[in-house]
């Protein structure tokens, strides 16, 4: 398992594939011996894992165990006591600016739908694509034919275009949900952090999530924190199970399952609903 | 030494007065998230009621009692009008913060034309009592009886708060309600009454500051503006959420203006401490005790 | 949206109109009157900027307006003391200008300092607040002592400033006099130009993906900057542009009204501007300019038929626009539905609530 990578790892050249029974690929992302305290309590105590191209990373865990937290801390809400997070090989996100640290295409969903409900839903997307995010730019210049296309595609997908002249406001929680994975897709992320995405999803909304997920797959990472077993099992190439600021283990779902400690802190309790 | 002496009490005096017009906002503007920009008025309110109280006692022989008399008329007064206002006003405003701003300073004006209806346009004085003359003599350095009256019950008013607050069932339902009104209200506490009894407290506390301003001062419509900003300062850089927070806004304001208006002028002095609290939330954005939480807004 | 749009082009239109045609039937004081209210609503534009559409809430304008009248006010004393000293810098025993007063003799050089310096004032606080995340009710305070402090030093620094009683006794603007209907018809028809040019502006930043960025940063402002935006940049933008507003407001103020004083750019003043956005309705440009012009309008009326009853008035009217009209006068217009939608509530039936002012709305 990649737990260990370093950077300089990432950069090397790749090790020809000989005896590997899977193919090791280069890290998107690597979280190096990370620790985050506030004040007194140390919420995330040394933790190491990185996410490959391509992968879709849930961490689980009980709440508390420092999920969201991690997620804070990559996309720089969070500043980190100890340690360094590598992105594509040169970055170290520690050290940045949260709007620098989404321009480097790293996309973010929260909790609760945050959505803006004083712009249209065209805006919405409008104001999340990619492109040059300087004051210059949004007053004189217009979006590329190809990031409007982008978002047309992305309003058909959620289901939204036929009301991307209305306001949010009207929207239901789910619709809510879906306008924010829209925008973080306008975005074209190359890394995608989602705190609970389906919360509050019906199964079919959800299935649907998973769906998406599977798409948007080949063309980005994804971590996902989620507390619903069945959608983590359904999408994820790997899980990492964190419990008191620390990685419990990690591995595909059917991996962790088996392992007893794992199974006594959070799945012997069914998971949390 | 003497000098030194006098600017430090200089300073605590400052600050006493600044943590008694701050310490009523520290609940109203703090726990509840009212911007009361009549808090100076109820301040006002408080100095009148003590100029009335005085004037009642005035041929009495027993004129010295007027002062205890004072403060409790001024915290009461102060506090009716406050809970008036909250039932009639404050209350449709509650997770509105910039419209209750507005608002509060409507009734500002409101209160100020009232007073100089009521009480005539120019300023009054009150008499002080024989026993609060004079000063306490410390090696060269004379103290103001009134300076140390005033830092006496400010720090009364403290424990007081502290008392209620943290030693009362009553206080817990306050911060319970402050803290989460839906939870607050399905575990059966009656917010509707904790709101208006809170916000009457926090005028009531207004009235009290005001009350001990008519020693040090004269008495007009204008009273309270002299000390609103100042007060609100003093909630910032203290952490809006935390009521002792005050307390360290108070003395750092307190004390380094009168630091600073001692080594250059009044109004140097002003501009300087409004300096060093910029620069003080350069590092501490939130005020000395900030309050966490982990919502994506804040 | 389209309709709302064309609905604020409407309002400001015979706005704009009504004030073109004024001078044509009002005596000449009236119109020197309706001119200061225009000044007034030329800040009431900028602070909606910031505040209508950026959630910011600034109760120091006030000193961007000062900072603004008192740069021209320097420019019309000098003019008038025709190259001597100032007649309060006599009072005060100097021999010689302040080598800092000596450019703003020069015209073109004045006029440059009445966006110049309210920009940088506002970029500097703008960095030192925004940057370090120093906002909602935090800025608000920091903004509101932000005025105490420029009226407490104007009044500190007496021999270069006036004190208290401020700078007037002009004479001329560039040569002509200020006292003559001519200039004063002149610089009443700028002031209109200008006012109508920086609505235009400001209504063509607003339909920009800039504007949209604005009110994305009132609803969410985490949320823009992780959807990689430095929004700190944004409102320090937004706030020089407002600042810059409220200067060129102060210029044509000061050369109008003829008198600049601390008490002008005091906390009150600033925050009666807010007030004036909130009448007109925030988040709708042409509102504040609105509200400024009546809010102004009733005022004087008020003041020369019953002094005593304006604070009352004014009062009065700021709690029961907050409370029952908290769109402002722009939303004047929806109270029918909004009854209506009431009495339906009312009568039991559950109907939907209409959405009102989504663009204006509440913050």
């Amino acid at each position: 398992m990649a737990i260990f990578d370093t950077a300089g790892a990432v950069l090397a050249p790749p090790a020809p594939a000989t005896d590997a029974a899977e193919e090791e690929k280069p890290a998107l992302l690597s979280i190096e011996d990370v620790s985050i305290t506030f004040g007194d309590f140390k919420a995330i105590k040394g933790v190491s894992t990185s996410v490959g191209e391509n992968e879709i990373r849930f961490f689980i865990g009980p709440n508390g165990a420092g999920k969201t937290t991690m997620l804070d801390a990559i996309c720089g809400k969070n500043k980190v006591s100890s340690g360094r997070i590598i992105y594509k090989g040169e970055y170290d996100l520690t050290r940045m600016r949260e709007y620098k640290i989404a321009n480097l295409g790293i996309g973010r969903k929260f909790q609760a739908p945050s959505v803006f409900n004083g712009i249209t839903i065209l805006e919405n997307m409008e104001l999340a694509a990619a492109g040059k995010h300087t004051l210059y730019s949004t007053t004189f210049k217009k979006l590329s034919k190809d990031t409007e296309d982008h978002i047309r595609y992305v309003l058909d997908f959620i289901g939204l275009d036929s009301k991307k002249f209305e306001y949010p406001t009207r929207l239901s929680h789910g619709e809510k949900q879906w306008l924010e994975i829209g925008m973080l897709l306008a975005e074209s992320p190359d890394l995608l952090l989602l705190d609970e995405p389906v919360a509050g999803m019906s199964r079919r909304e959800t299935e649907h999530t998973a769906e998406l997920l599977h798409k948007v797959k080949d063309e980005c990472s994804v971590v996902v924190v989620e507390h619903d077993m069945q959608f983590a099992k359904d999408v994820s190439d790997k899980v990492t199970v964190f419990h008191e600021g620390q990685i419990l283990d990690e591995g595909t779902m059917d991996e962790v399952s088996k392992n007893q400690q794992v199974i006594d802190v959070y799945l012997g309790r069914g998971g949390e609903a | 030494m003497e000098t030194i002496l006098m600017q430090v009490f200089n300073g605590i005096s400052l600050s006493s007065i600044l943590l008694l017009a701050a310490i009523g906002l520290a609940i109203t503007f703090g726990l509840m998230g009212v911007i009361n920009m009549a808090h100076g008025e109820f301040m006002m309110i408080g100095a009148y009621t003590a100029y009335v109280v005085q004037n009642l006692f005035k041929d009495s022989p027993a004129f010295g009692a007027y002062v205890p008399v004072a403060i409790v008329a001024s915290f009461v007064v102060a506090a009716a009008l406050g809970l008036v206002l909250e039932k009639l006003v404050i209350c449709r405003l509650y997770g509105r913060t910039e419209d209750s701003l507005l608002v509060t300073w409507g009734v500002s004006l409101i209160l100020q034309q009232a007073a100089r209806n009521i009480f005539g346009a120019s300023n009054v004085g009150v008499e002080v009592p024989e026993y609060m003359m004079g000063s306490l003599q410390i090696g060269g350095v004379y103290l103001p009886y009134t300076r140390i009256w005033i830092l006496v019950i400010a720090i009364v008013s403290l424990v007081a708060v502290y008392v209620l607050m943290f030693r009362t069932r009553w206080g817990r339902n306050i911060r319970a309600v402050m803290q989460n009104r839906q939870m607050a209200s399905s575990l059966g506490v009656n917010t509707r009454r904790v709101d208006g009894v809170t916000f009457a407290f926090g005028c009531g506390l207004a009235g009290l500051a005001g009350c001990t301003l008519t020693w040090i001062g004269l008495i007009g419509s204008g009273l309270g503006q002299n000390y609103i900003v100042n007060a609100f300062m003093t909630v910032v850089v203290g952490g809006v959420g935390s009521i002792f927070g005050s307390v360290f806004g108070a003395g750092f304001i307190g004390i380094g203006q009168s630091a600073f208006e001692f080594l250059t002028d009044a109004s140097m002095g002003q501009v300087l401490i409004f300096v060093c609290i910029v620069i003080l939330l350069q590092f501490k954005p939130k005020g000395l005790f900030e309050t966490h939480n982990r919502s994506l807004e804040d | 949206m389209t309709k709302k749009k064309s609905y604020t082009w409407v309002v400001a239109a015979v706005v704009f109109v009504v004030l073109a045609v004024l001078p044509f039937v009002l005596p000449m004081f009236r119109v020197s009157l309706i001119a200061k209210y225009m000044c007034f609503a030329i800040v009431a534009l900028g602070l909606d900027m910031i505040w209508g559409y950026t959630g910011i809430m600034s109760l120091g304008h006030g000193v961007y307006f000062g900072l603004g009248a008192y740069v021209m006010a320097m420019y019309l004393k000098l003019e008038a003391s025709g190259g001597g000293l100032p007649d309060f810098m006599t009072w005060s025993g100097f021999d010689s200008l302040p080598f800092w007063w000596v450019p703003f003799g020069n015209a073109g050089f004045a006029f440059a300092m009445v966006v110049v310096v309210p920009v940088l004032v506002a970029v500097v606080i703008g960095l030192l607040t925004f940057l370090n995340r120093i906002r909602g009710v935090y800025f608000t305070i920091l903004s509101q002592a932000l005025a105490m402090i420029l009226s407490v030093l104007l009044i500190g620094c007496q021999q270069y400033t006036g004190g208290s009683n401020g700078l007037t006794d002009f004479d001329t603007l560039l040569g002509f006099s200020l006292d003559a209907s001519s200039t004063k018809l002149a610089l009443y028809y700028a002031t209109l130009a200008v006012l109508i040019a920086l609505f235009c502006l400001c209504t063509f930043l607003v339909g920009r993906r800039v504007g949209k960025i604005l009110i994305a940063i009132r609803d969410s402002e985490n949320r823009v900057r992780f959807t990689g935006y430095n929004t700190a940049f944004f409102k320090v933008f937004v706030y020089a542009l407002s600042a810059a507003i409220a200067g060129i407001a102060g210029a044509l103020y000061v050369s109008q009204v003829g008198i600049i004083t601390p008490s002008d750019v005091a906390v009150s003043p600033s925050i009666e501007m807010i007030i004036w956005v909130a009448i007109g309705g925030k988040g709708t440009l042409a509102g504040p300019i609105l509200g400024a012009l009546l809010v102004n309008g009733v005022k004087t009326f008020a003041s020369e038929s019953f002094p005593d009853l304006w604070s009352y008035g004014l009062g009065l009217v700021c709690v029961l626009v907050i409370l029952f009209l908290p769109g402002g006068l722009m939303s004047i217009k929806d109270v029918p539905a909004r009854f209506r939608a009431w009495r339906q509530a009312k009568s039991g039936g559950a109907v939907p609530t209409p959405e009102l002012g989504e663009e204006g709305g509440q913050a």
